[in-house]
């Protein structure tokens, strides 16, 4: 636990509270950036630690004490293969929000960074939790940060977003709480990592998948739960945009993974054409919704539903090139659709307005802005060497490889990511009149920002084999679980949809 | 008859406080020092002395008072909200001078009687009790100055309370007749099947209903709301918090007697899970402050019941962890209303509107307490409901679990426009300005960490409040 002098992991959750606390005592408006900034960058020092991941399945940087013993409860850190990178996405994004506010945020800096700082303590404690209550209790503190976000720096229809995003993910994750106190109360402990050798019955996984699998599809979004995704990118601020794509859509994704594949494999593999059918719709009506938008930033909404199709599409396919996919896909969506998102800030604030008509013509007049543009949309459609193509193209192998009915649905949605990121992209460069002709190009501190994502993007996209190694040994081990137990489940139970129907009408009770 | 003064020093200490009022009412105002001089240290002090008699148990008076770790938990939450709702009523604007020693009297006569009723284990010794803290605050509840408001909910308060206690009444002499019996440990022995004991049931039914009626549990809540709106923000605060303590160690106690399955244990599970939704739909639609916190706690009545269906050890002290874990929260929102209403005035939302510029502190403090009230973690609210959650499930009664986690969510709608109001609206209304001195901040700043300590810290208190339900469950 103590290997480097201190726990990293409760470190990285700890760090951020405390600096945020700190805020209270510093006055000045450029005191306060400075300072988040400061504790942003003093935060990934403190991850360098991580750095030495070791590339295996073994779940590593355990940090283990009692919380109430009496119920079983603890506070357990670690990190593997499966969320370590999104701890890296996390740790990175914190500064880059910090710079894409620096002149976006105007009133009530102190706690616009008060709720960054928090938002990036319970980030890192969802990638890192190892105990599903202590899961639960950092999966909900995160949306308070995320609700005064929106409620407080967004749009003019901030209200109608913000208790949008709230109700929603409140409601999907009431369940969640119910299913984790099943899982104790069958299994005998909240400990993930324990909860992974175990075999529940089928009628149990049942229910349980249906349970976590709506408190994870609205948090994604999945297709017909996406509609608070929209309105709350819309509304949010630059950085809160940039959170709510790089981050928050990722602990759905993550929550699949976790525990829908560990702990329910049968209900998974049961449920699986079901999530692969709204997968793929998501993936074609976010493309085609995008297609007709006249809103930037909702444009990249529903393109974010489509690209968030594809990671659920490579879970749910259950081999390994898929869950290799999803996992790339959602460290690539988080850098792209991040990176765009402070692009639109960035041109937000020289036209105030995030219509593409009011932001026509950029490419003579700022041609350093037109290249990060354009270098964002070619990786978020998949363009090769970029990152994009690297997700998507393990994903399409999955597909393919699964069936081909399958891949052959999901090419028209690679298309339609083409298609839109062009519309958007051709306007923006060459669009006339151009309404760019008073405006300056990007500043140093813009360059700073858009250039490590942009760095990103190359390096995942030339040389993915880093990528493969730190993931690798955590996918083969969950999908060497998974296969196994599945079978162990479906052996014992023949008849899945009876058996439910009857646990569902209470008949089953009277006949065992 | 074993009496033994060392057992019972708070419950003497508290009889002593109240003689003390009772001596300085008969005064004129002039008198110093004044009573609120004075009080809350002598209130601060009780909740000390609770503190350190913790350990103490024993039976006295012909075995119809006990002295367990249930008592103790129970006594020690009393004190210390005593404590809370003194310092709260210090600044009540609405209060007439000379009336003061008299309003510290009863407040301070009704927690005494709470202290003895979650003592009491016998059902005569119960109903004294009950009768001793509703007939202080039956007269507790109209001193308003200058609103009739407050004299119609005194009146309803009265009614209500006449009605139930005489249906409380009426139960016990059906229990006394058929099972020859009102001790609690006997009554526990003996079968409450509807089949074995009709008329038991029936009895036990119609006095459940007068400890219904102290909790505001649907279809006995009517009072609650506008009894909230009547009266001042200082009483409610009271009202709204120690005498639903008294109602659930009573309702703890009688627990030994459901067991899962029993007709009148389905009874109350369906009880708590209209009033849980009941509660949670009407405050949806309130713009009083104090009236959506009268709902709410209708709400939050039907989520003590999860726990007390359970027939465990654990779900006595979930229940028990709830009923404190509301008591906090509760005392924190009601704290900021009575702090941010300085004239006394009844709150409507709009009134908090840019709270978090006039007072930022009393606006993060309400954040917290609105939060808690959710039941969104790391707040004490969570870790309550997570207990009474994980206490009940797979104990027959998993639908009323699901019905407990479905209401969060209809809830938050509710509390979040108290956030919303404080921090995003920024139109304001016409009043008094809140007050921002120091002891409405600190009192605001402790209560708001206690429940989130509380929140991220459980294990000590939940272990006192596990070893209070194994005693009962033994």
């Amino acid at each position: 636990m103590l290997d480097y002098g201190y726990p990293v992991l409760s470190s990285l959750v700890v760090f951020p509270l405390l600096a945020a606390a700190g805020l209270f005592i510093i006055r000045g408006e450029a005191v306060v950036r400075g300072y988040t900034l400061a504790a942003s960058i003093f935060e990934i020092i403190l991850a360098i630690p991580l750095a030495t991941y070791k590339f295996s399945a073994d779940f590593q940087f355990v940090e283990r004490i009692a919380w109430v013993s009496q119920w079983g409860l603890e506070y357990h850190l670690a990190v593997d293969g499966i969320s370590i990178l999104m701890i890296w996405l996390t740790l990175f994004t914190l500064p880059l929000c910090v710079l894409c506010s620096w002149t976006y945020i105007s009133k009530r800096i102190k706690e616009f960074h008060f709720c960054l700082l928090f938002m990036t303590a319970a980030c890192v404690g969802v990638f890192t939790a190892m105990d599903l209550v202590l899961f639960y209790v950092f999966w909900e503190a995160m949306l308070i940060p995320m609700y005064l976000l929106i409620a407080v720096w967004g749009g003019d229809e901030r209200k109608y977003a913000s208790i949008k995003f709230f109700l929603y993910t409140l409601a999907g994750s009431t369940l969640l709480l119910v299913a984790i106190v099943a899982f104790r109360i069958e299994g005998g402990t909240f400990s993930i990592p324990e909860l992974m050798q175990q075999t529940f019955s089928f009628r149990f996984q049942f229910w349980c998948f249906l349970a976590m699998a709506l408190a994870f599809a609205i948090k994604v979004p999945m297709f017909p739960f996406h509609t608070w995704l929209p309105a709350a990118h819309v509304q949010a601020p630059s950085a809160g945009s940039v959170i709510l794509a790089a981050i928050l859509l990722k602990m759905g994704t993550y929550g699949f993974l976790r525990f829908c594949l560990p702990l329910t494999p049968a209900a998974s593999e049961y449920f699986a054409p079901m999530m692969i059918a709204i997968s793929i719709a998501s993936i074609l009506y976010g493309g085609a919704v995008a297609l007709g938008q006249s809103d930037i930033k909702k444009l990249i909404a529903y393109s974010s539903v489509g690209h968030m199709g594809f990671v659920t599409l490579g879970i749910f396919l259950f081999n390994l090139r898929g869950v290799e996919g999803a996992l790339f896909q959602m460290l690539n969506h988080g850098i792209v659709t991040g990176g765009l998102f402070m692009m639109i800030g960035t041109v937000y604030e020289r036209s105030h307005s995030r219509d593409i008509s009011k932001n026509l013509g950029l490419g003579k007049y700022l041609p350093a802005f037109m290249f990060f543009w354009g270098l964002y949309s070619l990786a978020s459609f998949g363009f090769p060497g970029t990152n994009g193509f690297v997700g998507e193209l393990l994903v399409f192998v999955g597909a393919f490889q699964n069936s081909l009915l399958v891949g052959l649905l999901i090419v028209p949605g690679a298309l339609l990511a083409a298609a839109y990121m062009f519309r958007v992209g051709l306007k923006l460069a060459w669009g006339t009149p151009s309404s760019a002709k008073t405006w300056k190009d990007l500043n140093t501190r813009e360059w700073v920002y858009l250039l490590v994502p942009a760095v990103m993007v190359f390096y995942i996209g030339l040389a993915p084999n880093v990528f493969f190694r730190m993931i690798d040994p955590s996918v083969e081990k969950l999908l060497a679980d998974y296969h196994s137990r599945k079978q162990v489940a479906q052996s014992v139970d023949e008849h899945p949809m009876q058996t439910a129907a009857r646990a569902l009408f209470g008949v089953a009770a009277a006949k065992n | 008859m074993n009496f033994s003064p060392t057992l019972v020093v708070p419950e003497l200490f508290q009889f002593l406080l109240i003689m003390a009022l009772f001596i300085q009412s008969l005064g004129n105002r002039d008198w110093e020092p004044h009573v609120e001089r004075w009080l809350p240290f002598f209130a601060g002090l009780g909740l000390f002395v609770s503190i350190v008699s913790f350990k103490s148990s024993g039976v006295m008076f012909y075995d119809v008072y006990k002295l367990d770790a249930l008592s103790q938990f129970f006594k020690i939450t009393i004190a210390a909200g005593f404590f809370v709702a003194v310092l709260n009523a210090t600044r009540q604007p609405t209060l007439e001078g000379e009336k003061r020693s008299d309003y510290y009297m009863f407040l301070a006569l009704s927690a005494w009687g709470l202290m003895i009723l979650s003592s009491a284990t016998e059902l005569f010794t119960i109903y004294l009790a009950l009768e001793l803290s509703s007939y202080s605050l039956y007269t507790l509840i109209p001193l308003r100055a200058h609103d009739k408001g407050a004299a119609e909910a005194g009146i309803k308060y009265i009614l209500f309370g006449a009605v139930a206690t005489a249906l409380a009444l009426y139960g016990l002499s059906y229990v006394l007749a058929s099972q020859q019996t009102t001790y609690i440990a006997a009554l526990a022995t003996k079968s409450w099947a509807w089949a074995d004991a009709p008329m038991a049931v029936v009895g036990l039914s119609l006095f459940l209903a007068g400890m219904f009626y102290k909790l505001a549990l649907f279809p006995f809540h009517f009072w609650c709301p506008d009894v909230y709106q009547g009266t001042s923000n200082e009483t409610a605060a009271y009202v709204a918090t120690l005498p639903k303590l008294g109602a659930v160690v009573i309702l703890v106690r009688l627990a030994t007697l459901l067991k899962p399955g029993l007709e009148i244990t389905t009874t109350l599970a369906w009880l708590g899970a209209i009033s849980m939704t009941f509660g949670n739909l009407c405050a949806l639609a309130q713009k009083d402050v104090k009236r959506m916190l009268g709902f709410s706690s209708v709400a939050h009545a039907g989520y003590v019941m999860v726990g007390l269906v359970a027939g465990t050890a654990q779900g006595l002290a979930a229940a028990a962890f709830y009923a404190l874990a509301y008591v906090a929260m509760n005392l924190l929102a009601f704290w900021v209303i009575s702090r941010v209403a300085s004239d006394g005035r009844n709150l409507q939302l709009d009134d908090l509107n840019g709270l978090y510029k006039r007072a930022p502190s009393l606006a993060f403090s309400l954040g917290v307490g609105a939060f808690a009230l959710v039941g969104l973690p790391p707040t004490v609210g969570f870790i309550g409901k997570f207990f009474l959650i994980t206490a009940a499930w797979n104990q027959g009664y998993n639908w009323l679990v699901i019905t407990l986690a479905v209401n969060s969510a209809f809830a938050i709608y509710y509390y979040l426009s108290l956030v919303r109001h404080a921090y995003t609206e920024d139109t304001l209304t016409e009043g008094a300005a809140p007050d921002t001195s120091a002891f409405s901040v600190v009192g605001a700043g402790l209560l708001a960490a206690v429940v989130l300590v509380l929140g991220m810290i459980p294990a000590p208190l939940f272990e006192f409040a596990i070893a209070a339900g194994q005693g009962l469950m033994h």
